[in-house]
């Protein structure tokens, strides 16, 4: 019989993590991946650690404990900034995925078409790892690496999503491409968050997920937003903005049209940002 | 791990594996099974519990995380001495359950909105219910039950009005309250559970190697030498699919081997561990491969890969010449999965010298002498019972766990349980044909129908199954319910590596529409004339003959649902035309759809036989093989039989689909049950009235009652009690068999006994930028010759408007890559609109009270409509389905400029 932890402090589960353990929190990517088979790997539950969860307005920004899930995020009390991300979170799976399903899992799980994604990368956001040796923080865009992949170490975990606190008034959007409604899988989607002052914008963070291996930003379409007007963004947007993205033929869609989508869905989102 | 946590409001503690899924320690040790599992992988919200007080899926949620917290589940709805929470009531009144396998996590979701003590809107019930999926209802009652939930009156009709009354189903209150027993639900305790293996191939040979170590850590391993006659199909002149492959499999999905064992034994083998030497060969995918010149076969005694091809032939398509306007096209359409929420599931167990089956079926005396054929036994043998079915439109009329469990349980004298994983469902069991539909229709100036051309192709995969069914059928309705004079019709049906594919509400019958409904679109727009009206002037009415010579004397209402339709049509049609003036990206459009569907089998005898028993204590018992599968059968018998006979529906216990205790009323297919077992249930009940009339010396308009065992008959003035004791065991028997006669070889003679007519509107909102579809809108106008109870009537044809519009806009099965409820999408309840039903009662004298069958017409005009729709919208006409948004995009882009 293999083991099961359930600690209740950090420290306790770092300890663990000095031998292979199979990590687990709001279970709604571990369990679809061992439909029909006995589960026999060791399996670390940080579910039980207090520290690891719910959202704290620190002087810098916010930090999102790696276990929050989705309906506790869409239940905080946050600024504007956090409305992408909240638009996101009501986009993931049904309610009950969002009610079990964690932010840091989202991350983790690395998936090409992760709606958490595309949104904590226009928000800036970074990640805390924790390991015996240490923590260390890195940007969300250098956690992960590939689908499927992330920089986590063995004997490491997520512990918190950093969201840094804009210099000015920051507001965000996100929008999601599926071909049905709830429990989709995204084909294209995309995030957007603009500081702006007197109706100008001064700085823009823009990600597309689902479009690449990893969700990717699109620096070229920031920049051009920059000093515009925001009843005059979508028609910013050009084709040459979106060179960082690689889509791929699937089930779901086609490379071409991913790309075509990308774009349409970035001047809706930015047109939102109008009113 | 002892785990210690507040179960529906008492202290509960449960002992196990920690990482255990909290829906099988509900299920498997908590003596739960309300609890459903549709997928274990959170795609489906069957198993939705509330854990302190929010729902998840109790299959992603270990029992580790459950210790101290409250879990409520759908036995925590109704009180004590079993009354009914209020919303399991609304449940019941609006026909919101139809199979019950989704009803407890729909329930379970739906506490969100009922908390906070308003009447939620239409978008909060979405939003609440959106992560649970149901494949039978098409949602739109689910959504009236929530929001109308509200205590209300009983529906109890006296003895003779029980015909046309909107009676909650009589076996609803198990499935609201998670009591019924589904497939996976009653698994004796003590059985052994079979795990197969599967091919991961869809064209190998393979040698199994030494199967010893296996067999030392589990009870037996069986392989194709351990099954006694290894093959089965529907037909009994091709019995061409092996329970388990001997050497070669033909697609991705078939059983390999059997682990037998103790469950997590079972489980806990990997197919790699299991020693198969697999030799892949390249896959025949598709019509093009099948019938390439040098193709290989898929059954080596099947020249040419086809199975079956055949047609209709009537006047001369010389006529084409003289046509006013000719309109062509070619369709094509995917494999389709049936996606019931109940995955395959059941259990055998060894009786003496015979086999008792318990599983989730369609068909128990088609599966009785199958598996008796298999076994080789004789089909006294073999006794079939029937567990409920959480859906199976098609899907379960193939044997799926039944010759497994059978052969197992009759080897090793132990009970024997097999039950699906959902990606295991998807890959074995049968699909819909995926067809290539190339049509020609000609209509003179006036826009009469003069000729028509169809050649539909289908892919009908690895094995047989339903194909022959399939290809029979379609070329007797590919000319539409329309009167045309000059008709050339063809069906064929070829092998592939596909899946098999079998029967899939409509018979092939949805592929060829698609095609019928574009050519009348495109004939109309030639000649300038409205879609409907185009339609209305060439509909079948009675009196006219069909293209198989068929005099229809009554019952083709499809011209009065068309009328019933026209305000609807021209509502829409200026509603979409204000909208589009807006401009933007998103433009609205309006399409209809039309149908026709012979009720029963093809020019094939389908009889029922039904019973009705008085026993000497004065229960009164319909016993009735016909399955009710969700479709509504259970109460529409006894409707039938209650007001045949003229006592009240409230009289009647039933005892259904047991092949020990029941007699053979056909497989719950081909929208059957109704007009054949029904007019038997009629003829039952009649029976049983003569029997007691004449003990009572009374008239034929006599009234009867029934208290205890005094049964009393009011003739005039004269009233004579009869006891039952006395007079008892009195037995009512019934037949039908609707009567046709077989095709000859240009397909002429009488296919069916009688059609179903039915024309639907849908009403879009095509993204032109996305190429997204939204439907916003269906009205569905079905001539059922008489509603015996229009809720469960309706009921079927939302269901099947949901159907329809995966097929249309979302549903392709790719073996191998949407092997789950999560790449292959069904429409959830976000997707399916508003529906209004128009219920036409153009009576069928042949049928009870007049009525005629819904199950699958609500299907058939469905993807017909959405495609004209979505043409209306943007000019577009797709030739594929599913519309996938990049398709329709791509569409629109070839188009050139928008219109």
């Amino acid at each position: 019989m293999a083991d099961y932890l359930r600690p209740s402090s950090l420290d306790e589960a770092l300890q663990a993590l000095a031998r292979p353990w199979t990590v687990l929190a709001g279970g709604t990517d571990f369990y679809p991946a061992r439909v029909g088979r006995a589960i026999d790997e060791n399996v670390l539950d940080i579910g039980g650690i207090a520290i690891l969860r719910g959202i704290t307005a620190e002087p810098g920004g916010w930090r999102l404990g790696a276990t929050t899930t989705w309906s506790e995020l869409l239940e905080a009390g946050l600024p504007p900034l956090f409305d992408g991300l909240k638009q996101a979170a009501r986009e993931i799976g049904g309610r009950q995925i969002q009610n079990a399903g964690t932010i840091a899992g989202n991350l983790c799980n690395a998936s090409p078409a992760a709606d958490g994604v595309p949104p904590l990368l226009a928000l800036d956001a970074e990640v805390e790892l924790a390991g015996r040796a240490g923590m260390r923080r890195l940007p969300l865009a250098s956690f992960i690496t590939g689908n499927r992949r992330t920089v986590l170490a063995p004997g490491e975990l997520l512990v918190a999503i950093h969201v840094p606190r804009p210099a000015r008034d920051a507001r965000s959007a996100f929008l999601k491409l599926g071909a049905r409604r709830y429990l989709v899988i995204s084909i294209a989607m995309a995030a957007a968050t603009l500081e702006i002052e007197d109706g100008r914008i001064t700085a823009a963070r823009i990600a597309v997920g689902a479009c690449s291996a990893v969700a990717q930003r699109l620096p070229a379409l920031e920049a051009a937003l920059v000093g515009a007007t925001v009843g005059f963004l979508a028609a910013r947007v050009e084709a040459l903005h979106l060179a960082p993205l690689s889509p791929i033929d699937d089930v779901r869609g086609s490379a071409g049209y991913r790309r075509e989508a990308a774009a349409t869905l970035l001047r809706r989102l930015l047109a939102r940002f109008a009113s | 791990m002892k785990i210690a946590f507040t179960l529906n409001g008492r202290a509960a503690d449960w002992n196990g594996p920690p990482i255990t899924r909290l829906a099988a320690a509900l299920r498997d040790d908590l003596g739960l099974t309300g609890t459903k599992i549709g997928c274990d992988a959170g795609d489906c919200g069957a198993c939705t519990v509330r854990l302190d007080g929010r729902q998840v899926c109790s299959c992603l949620v270990a029992m580790g995380q459950v210790a101290g917290r409250r879990i409520e589940t759908v036995e925590s709805l109704a009180d004590a001495d079993g009354t009914l929470s209020a919303l399991q009531k609304s449940f019941l009144d609006h026909g919101a359950a139809q199979c019950g396998i989704c009803t407890p996590g729909m329930l379970m979701a739906a506490q969100d909105v009922l908390a906070n003590g308003h009447t939620p809107s239409r978008l909060e019930i979405e939003d609440a219910l959106g992560g649970v999926l149901c494949r039978c209802t098409g949602y739109s009652k689910i959504v009236d039950a929530v929001m109308a939930c509200a205590p209300s009156a009983d529906i109890a009709p006296p003895a003779g009005a029980a015909v046309g009354a909107r009676l909650p189903r009589l076996d609803g209150v198990p499935k609201v309250t998670g009591r019924d027993r589904f497939g996976a639900d009653a698994v004796p305790a003590d059985a052994l559970w079979i795990r197969v293996v599967r091919s991961p191939h869809a064209r190998a040979r393979f040698t199994v190697g030494d199967l010893a170590p296996l067999r030392a850590r589990l009870v037996a391993v069986l392989t194709a030498a351990d099954v006694p006659f290894n093959g089965y199909g529907i037909y009994p002149d091709i019995k061409d699919q092996p329970v388990l492959a001997d050497g070669l499999v033909r697609y991705r999905g078939e059983a390999v081997l059997a682990l037998v064992g103790a469950r997590a034994d079972v489980l806990a083998i990997r197919d790699q561990e299991v020693p198969i030497a697999w030799t892949p060969e390249p896959p025949l995918y598709g019509i093009d491969a099948a019938t390439a010149p040098d193709a290989p076969l898929v059954q080596a005694d099947k020249p040419k890969n086809l199975l079956l091809d055949g047609g209709v032939k009537h006047g001369s398509l010389d006529a084409f010449a003289g046509c006013a306007a000719i309109a062509e096209g070619t369709f094509e359409t995917a494999f389709v999965e049936h996606a019931y929420i109940e995955p395959e599931a059941g259990w055998a167990r060894r009786v003496g010298d015979r086999i008792e089956i318990h599983a989730s079926t369609q068909t128990p005396y088609m599966d009785r002498d199958e598996i008796a054929s298999v076994m080789r036994l004789k089909p006294e043998a073999v006794r079939v019972v029937p567990t409920a079915c959480g859906g199976g439109f098609g899907g379960k009329l193939d044997l799926s766990v039944q010759p497994l469990i059978g052969i197992a349980a009759w080897k090793l004298g132990r009970p024997v349980a097999l039950v699906y994983t959902r990606p295991e469902s998807m890959a074995a069991s049968t699909k819909r044909h995926p067809a290539r539909v190339r049509a020609k229709f000609g209509c003179d100036a006036a826009g009469k129908l003069v000729a028509c051309d169809v050649h539909a192709t289908f892919d009908t995969g690895a094995y047989a199954s339903w194909g022959p069914t399939v290809a029979n059928r379609v070329p007797v309705h590919a000319m539409g319910p329309y009167a045309v004079p000059n008709v050339r019709t063809w069906g064929e049906a070829f092998f592939t590596n596909g899946p098999p594919a079998g029967a899939f509400r409509g018979f092939g019958v949805p592929q060829a529409a698609i095609a019928h409904e574009a050519m009348m679109d495109a004939l109309a727009d030639q000649l300038g004339i409205d879609w409907l009206e185009f339609r209305h002037r060439n509909a079948l009415r009675a009196g006219d003959v069909t293209a198989c010579g068929q005099r229809l004397e009554h019952s083709a209402g499809l011209a009065q649902c068309l009328e019933a339709l026209r305000p609807h049509w021209r509502k829409a049609q200026t509603e979409s035309a204000a909208f589009n003036l807006k401009g933007g990206p998103r433009r609205r459009g309006v399409g209809v759809g039309c149908m026709w569907y012979g009720i029963g089998n093809t020019s094939m005898s389908n009889p029922s036989r039904m019973k009705i028993g008085l026993a000497v204590d004065g229960t009164l018992t319909l016993f009735s093989g016909a399955l009710d599968i969700g479709q509504g059968s259970n109460t529409i018998m006894t409707q039938i039989a209650a007001d045949a006979l003229g006592l009240p529906v409230a009289q009647f216990t039933l005892v259904t689909g047991d092949t020990d205790l029941t007699a053979d009323a056909g497989k719950t297919s081909a929208s059957r049950q109704t007009f054949v077992s029904g007019k038997a249930a009629e003829n039952a009940g009649r029976d049983l009235r003569q029997q007691i009339l004449r003990l009572a010396n009374a008239g034929s308009d006599a009234a009867l009652s029934l208290e205890g065992t005094a049964l009393t008959v009011r003739d005039g003035a004269e009233v004579r009690t009869l006891e039952t004791a006395k007079v008892g065991p009195l037995m009512g028997e019934g037949t039908f068999d609707p009567p046709t006669t077989p095709l000859d070889a240009n397909g002429q003679g009488i296919p069916y006994a009688t059609y179903a007519f039915a024309a639907q509107i849908a009403v879009v909102e095509v993204d032109i930028e996305l190429g997204t579809v939204k439907v916003l809108r269906m009205v569905a106008a079905h001539d059922v010759g008489k509603a015996i109870n229009p809720t469960l009537v309706e009921g079927q044809i939302e269901g099947g408007i949901a159907q329809g519009l995966g097929l249309a806009l979302m549903e392709e099965y790719l073996p191998g890559r949407t092997e789950n409820l999560h790449d292959y999408l069904i429409p959830t309840i976000g997707d399916v609109p508003e529906i209004e039903c128009i219920l036409i009662e153009d009576r069928e004298p042949l049928g009870p009270s007049g009525a005629k069958g819904v199950g699958e017409p609500g299907l058939v005009p469905t993807a017909p409509a959405i495609l004209g729709a979505i043409h209306h919208a943007t000019g577009v006409r797709m030739q594929r389905v599913p519309v996938l948004p990049h398709r329709l995009r791509e569409a629109i882009l070839a188009q050139g400029p928008a219109p």
